[in-house]
C-alpha cells in the first residue's frame, strides 16, 4: 500500500518542482519571449514591434486594464468576484472627467477613484451585507453604472458642449528625462539587433511618461507589499481563503471585504480616469470599452498574482496597441508566434510529451503558413487577442490555476460550518 | 414542497395547499412590488434634486404608456424582452449564468440574416431556415461554453464574457463588411447584409396602434413550453435538480455534464432567436445599426420575473413600457436617461429584495417546523430546539 503512494508523492513532486516558475525561470523565460521577438524585429523589419512609440503604446493600453485587474485582485483575494469592474470603472471615467473639469486634473483623479469606490461600496453592501450572489450584483452594477453617468452627464455637460461629451480637460503632468529621450531614438533609428530594440522600450520609459503610470506601478508595488507582506494582508487575504477559520481568529470578515471591495472599486475608478485624462482628454458615453472585463481576464491569466496580472495586462496591452500600429507589425507578430510555439514543441519534445509536441509543432507549422501566405492580419481579428489568450489559458492552464479558495462563495458571519 | 408529505386526506391536503401557497405567494410577489416602489423612491429623489417635478414624470409615463401606438410598441418590444428573458431563465434554473445571451443572439441574427438573404427560397421555407440557422448558430456558441465547462473546468461566466468580445468585435466585425458577408447599403452609411424579400417578412396582427409582430405567439409558446418542459416533465425535473445540488443530482443518476452541455445548449438555442423578430419584422437584414443590449436586459427582466414564466411576461412588459416612456418624457422636459436610471436601480434592489425575502421565508420556515416539532413531542429536547432554530 505505502509503496505507490510514495511513488505518486514523488512524482507530484517532481512535478511541480519542474513545473514551478522560480524568479530565475521566469527571468529567463521573460528574456528568451525578448530575443525572440527581437529576431522576428530584425528578421522581417517590422520596426513597429520594439519602437518607442510600440512600447508607449503598449504602456498606455496595459494601465487601465491592469489599474482594472489590480482592482479585481483586491476583491477577489478578499473572496468577492467582481464582474462590477467595469461598472465602476465607468463611474471612475465620468467622476474624473467632471472634478477634472471643475477643479483640475488632480481633483479628476481623486474624484475618479471615489467615484469607483461608491460603486464598489454598492458591491459591498449588496454581496456583504445582504449575501446576493456576486455575479448577480456585479451585472446588476454593469447595467446601473452607465445608466448613472449617462444621465449625470446629460445633466452636466450637455448644457455646456451641446453633447454628452465633457469639454476637452487639462492634462496631467508627464516625466521626461532631458537629455536621454534624443540619445535613446538616435539608438533606435540604426536597428541594431537587441540594441536598438532595447532602445526602444528604454525610450518609451523616459519619454512623455504619464505621471499616472508611474502611480500605476507604485500601486501594484504597493499592493504586492500590502497584501502579501503585512499582517492586514494575510487577514484579507485569509477572508478569501477560509473567511470561517479567520472569524474564529478574531478577523472580522465583513469589514476586510468591505474594505477589499471598497478599494477595488477606486482602482477600477482609477482605471477609468486614466482613459479619460491620458488615453484621451475628454469624456465620452461608452469609452471604457469592455476594459473592466479584460482586466478581469488579465488577473485570471495572471493566476490572481500581482506579477502575473501585470503580465497579463502587459500582454493584452501589447496586442492592444499593435493594433493600432499598422498591420505589417501585427503580420510579422504571426511569424513570432510560430517562432514560439516551435519553442513549446521543442520543450515538449525533451520531456517526452509527444502528443502535445505534435500539436505545438502543426500549430507552429500553421502560424508560419499564414505569416508566409498572408500580407496583412485583419484589425478585428487582433482586437480578439486577449480574448482567444484568456480561453486558451483557461481551458489548458486551468488545472495550474488557483484561485482564492472561497472566491464568490456568499459568507454570513457566525453561519459558517 | 408542497406535496411532499401530502396526506390521504384530501380535505387536509388542500387546506395545507392553501395555506403555504398564500404566504409562499404573498413574499415571491412582495419583492419585486418592493423593488419597483423604491426604484420609484430613488428617481423621484433623483429627479428631485436635478429640480425636476416626479410627479409630473409618473403621471407621464402612466398616461402614455395606455396609447394604443405605445401598447403595439411594449407587446413588440416585450416579445423580444421575452424571449431574452426566457434564454437567460433556463440557465439559472440550472443554476448557470449564461451571460453570453448577448453574443449568442447577434451571432445567431447575423448569420441568420446572411443565410436567410444569400439563399434564393420560396417564403415560408426562407423564414424556417433562418429560424433554424438562428437557434443552431445560438447554440453552438453557447455549447463552446458548456463543453469548456465540463471537459476543462472553465467557468462559464469568464468564458461567456470572453466570447461576447469574440462574437461582436471579432468575427461579426471582421465579417460583416463590404466584400466579406456584407455590402453598403445604398442610401445610408450602413453596412448590411442582403436586405429579405417581402416574402420572407413574418405575419402581423393589425391594430389602431399598428402592426402587433407575429413572433408574439411564438414567444409565448415558448413560455408555455418552457413552463410545461421544466415542471412536467423528467427532464425539467433533472434540470431543477442539478440546479440546487448537483451532488444530489449526480447521487439520483443523472449526468451532471450532459445536463450542462444540454441546458447550455438549450439556452443559446433560445438566445439565437432573440434577434429574429428584429430581421423578420423590422430591419429585414442585419447591419452595423442592429440592436445590441438584449442579451443583458434579457438577465435584468429574467432576475426581475424570478426565472419564472409569467414573472418574466410582467417583467419584460415593464421593461418595454419604461422603454416606451423615455421618448415621451423628453417632450416634458426630462431627459431621457432617467429611464436607465429606473431599471438600474430596479435591478439592484431586486436582487437585494428577493434574498431578504428568501432568507425571511427560511427563517419562518425554520421557525415553523421548530414549533411543529415541539408541539409533537411535548417537550423537546435541546438538541431539537437547536436543530430546528
Amino acid at each position: 500500500m505505502s509503496a505507490p503512494t510514495n511513488v505518486n508523492k514523488a512524482v507530484s513532486r517532481a512535478k511541480s518542482a519542474s513545473g514551478k516558475l522560480t524568479t530565475p525561470r521566469l527571468l529567463l523565460l521573460i528574456s528568451g519571449l525578448l530575443l525572440a521577438l527581437f529576431a522576428v524585429r530584425a528578421g522581417t523589419g517590422a520596426n513597429d514591434l520594439t519602437s518607442a512609440g510600440q512600447i508607449g503604446g503598449m504602456l498606455g493600453l496595459a494601465v487601465p486594464i491592469g489599474l482594472a485587474g489590480l482592482g479585481g485582485l483586491w476583491a477577489e483575494r478578499s473572496g468577492v468576484v467582481n464582474i462590477g469592474l467595469e461598472g465602476m470603472m465607468i463611474l471612475g471615467t465620468f467622476f474624473g472627467a467632471w472634478g477634472s473639469w471643475h477643479w483640475g486634473p488632480w481633483a479628476g483623479v481623486v474624484l475618479g477613484m471615489a467615484g469607483g469606490a461608491l460603486g464598489g461600496l454598492l458591491h459591498a453592501v449588496v454581496t456583504v451585507t445582504f449575501g446576493v450572489d456576486h455575479v448577480v450584483s456585479g451585472v446588476a452594477i454593469n447595467i446601473l453604472a452607465p445608466a448613472v453617468t449617462g444621465y449625470l452627464a446629460k445633466l452636466t455637460f450637455y448644457p455646456v458642449v451641446g453633447s454628452k461629451q465633457s469639454p476637452p480637460l487639462k492634462p496631467l503632468p508627464t516625466i521626461n528625462i532631458p537629455g536621454i529621450s534624443p540619445w535613446l531614438t538616435g539608438i533606435e533609428k540604426h536597428h541594431w539587433f537587441a540594441i536598438s530594440d532595447l532602445a526602444g522600450i528604454l525610450g518609451a520609459l523616459v519619454t512623455g511618461l504619464s505621471i499616472l503610470v508611474v502611480l500605476a506601478a507604485v500601486l501594484f508595488v504597493g499592493t504586492y507589499y500590502l497584501l502579501w507582506r503585512t499582517p492586514f494582508g494575510l487577514r484579507l487575504r485569509s477572508c478569501g481563503e477560509n473567511p470561517t477559520a479567520s472569524e474564529s481568529l478574531g478577523v472580522n470578515v465583513y469589514r476586510y471585504k468591505y474594505i477589499a471591495v471598497i478599494v477595488s472599486g477606486a482602482l477600477a475608478g482609477l482605471g477609468g480616469v486614466y482613459l479619460v485624462m491620458v488615453s484621451s482628454n475628454i469624456y465620452q458615453d461608452g469609452q471604457t470599452g469592455g476594459r473592466g472585463y479584460i482586466g478581469l481576464a488579465a488577473l485570471i491569466f495572471g493566476n490572481w498574482r500581482v506579477g502575473g496580472l501585470a503580465m497579463g495586462a502587459g500582454l493584452f496591452g501589447y496586442t492592444d496597441s499593435l493594433q493600432l500600429r499598422g498591420s505589417d507589425a501585427v503580420h510579422a507578430l504571426l511569424l513570432a508566434v510560430a517562432v514560439l510555439l516551435l519553442g513549446i514543441a521543442i520543450r515538449m519534445l525533451l520531456r517526452k510529451s509527444y502528443v502535445g509536441a505534435l500539436f505545438s509543432l502543426v500549430a507552429a507549422a500553421m502560424f508560419a503558413l499564414w505569416f508566409a501566405m498572408t500580407k496583412d492580419v485583419p484589425a478585428q481579428i487582433v482586437s480578439t487577442t486577449p480574448y482567444v489568450i484568456t480561453l486558451v489559458v483557461l481551458a489548458f492552464a486551468s488545472q495550474r490555476l488557483r484561485p482564492p479558495k472561497a472566491d464568490g462563495i456568499p459568507f454570513r458571519k457566525g453561519q459558517g460550518k | 414542497m408542497e406535496t411532499t408529505t401530502s396526506g390521504r386526506n384530501p380535505r387536509a391536503r388542500s387546506t395545507r395547499f392553501a395555506r403555504i401557497d398564500w404566504e409562499k405567494v404573498l413574499l415571491g410577489v412582495a419583492a419585486p412590488v418592493l423593488a419597483v416602489l423604491f426604484a420609484g423612491l430613488v428617481t423621484a429623489i433623483v429627479l428631485l434634486i436635478s429640480g425636476k417635478n416626479p410627479v409630473l414624470a409618473i403621471s407621464d409615463i402612466f398616461s402614455y404608456d395606455v396609447k394604443p401606438d405605445s401598447t403595439v410598441y411594449i407587446l413588440n418590444r416585450g416579445t423580444i424582452y421575452y424571449m431574452a428573458g426566457l434564454a437567460v431563465a433556463i440557465g439559472f434554473r440550472m443554476n448557470l449564468f449564461n451571460i453570453g445571451v448577448e453574443g449568442q443572439y447577434r451571432m445567431g441574427a447575423f448569420f441568420a440574416a446572411y443565410v436567410g438573404g444569400t439563399l434564393h427560397l420560396p417564403g415560408a421555407l426562407r423564414i424556417i431556415v433562418i429560424i433554424v440557422v438562428a437557434v443552431l448558430v445560438g447554440a453552438t456558441w453557447a455549447g463552446i461554453v458548456g463543453v469548456l465547462k465540463v471537459t476543462r473546468g472553465v467557468n462559464e461566466v469568464i468564458s461567456s464574457i470572453m466570447l461576447n468580445f469574440i462574437a461582436t468585435s471579432g468575427i461579426i466585425a471582421f465579417l460583416l463588411q463590404p466584400g466579406r458577408l456584407a455590402a453598403n447599403n445604398p442610401g445610408s452609411n450602413d453596412v448590411t447584409t442582403a436586405v429579405l424579400p417581402t416574402s420572407a417578412h413574418f405575419f402581423t396582427f393589425s391594430s389602431y396602434g399598428g402592426p402587433i409582430w407575429g413572433f408574439i405567439v411564438i414567444a409565448a409558446l415558448m413560455g408555455v413550453a418552457f413552463h410545461l418542459v421544466l415542471s412536467r416533465t423528467r427532464f425539467g425535473f433533472d434540470l431543477r435538480t442539478t440546479g440546487q445540488s448537483d451532488g444530489a443530482a449526480q447521487a439520483s443518476g443523472v449526468n451532471v455534464k450532459k445536463m450542462i452541455v444540454t441546458a447550455m445548449l438549450i439556452s443559446g438555442g433560445m438566445a439565437g432567436l432573440i434577434g429574429v423578430p428584429e430581421l423578420l419584422h423590422e430591419s429585414f437584414s442585419y447591419g452595423l445599426t442592429f440592436p445590441q443590449g438584449w442579451g443583458f436586459i434579457g438577465i435584468s427582466v429574467a432576475l426581475l420575473g424570478r426565472n419564472n414564466p409569467v414573472g418574466i411576461a410582467l417583467a419584460s412588459l415593464l421593461w418595454a413600457s419604461l422603454d416606451r416612456a423615455g421618448g415621451q418624457l423628453t417632450f416634458d422636459g426630462f431627459d431621457t436617461e432617467i429611464v436607465g436610471i429606473i431599471q438600474g436601480t430596479i435591478v439592484v434592489s431586486v436582487v437585494v429584495a428577493y434574498e431578504v425575502v428568501r432568507r425571511y421565508g427560511l427563517k419562518r420556515q425554520q421557525q415553523k417546523v421548530g414549533r411543529e416539532l415541539a408541539a409533537q413531542s411535548g417537550t423537546a429536547s435541546p438538541q431539537q430546539k437547536e436543530a430546528a432554530a
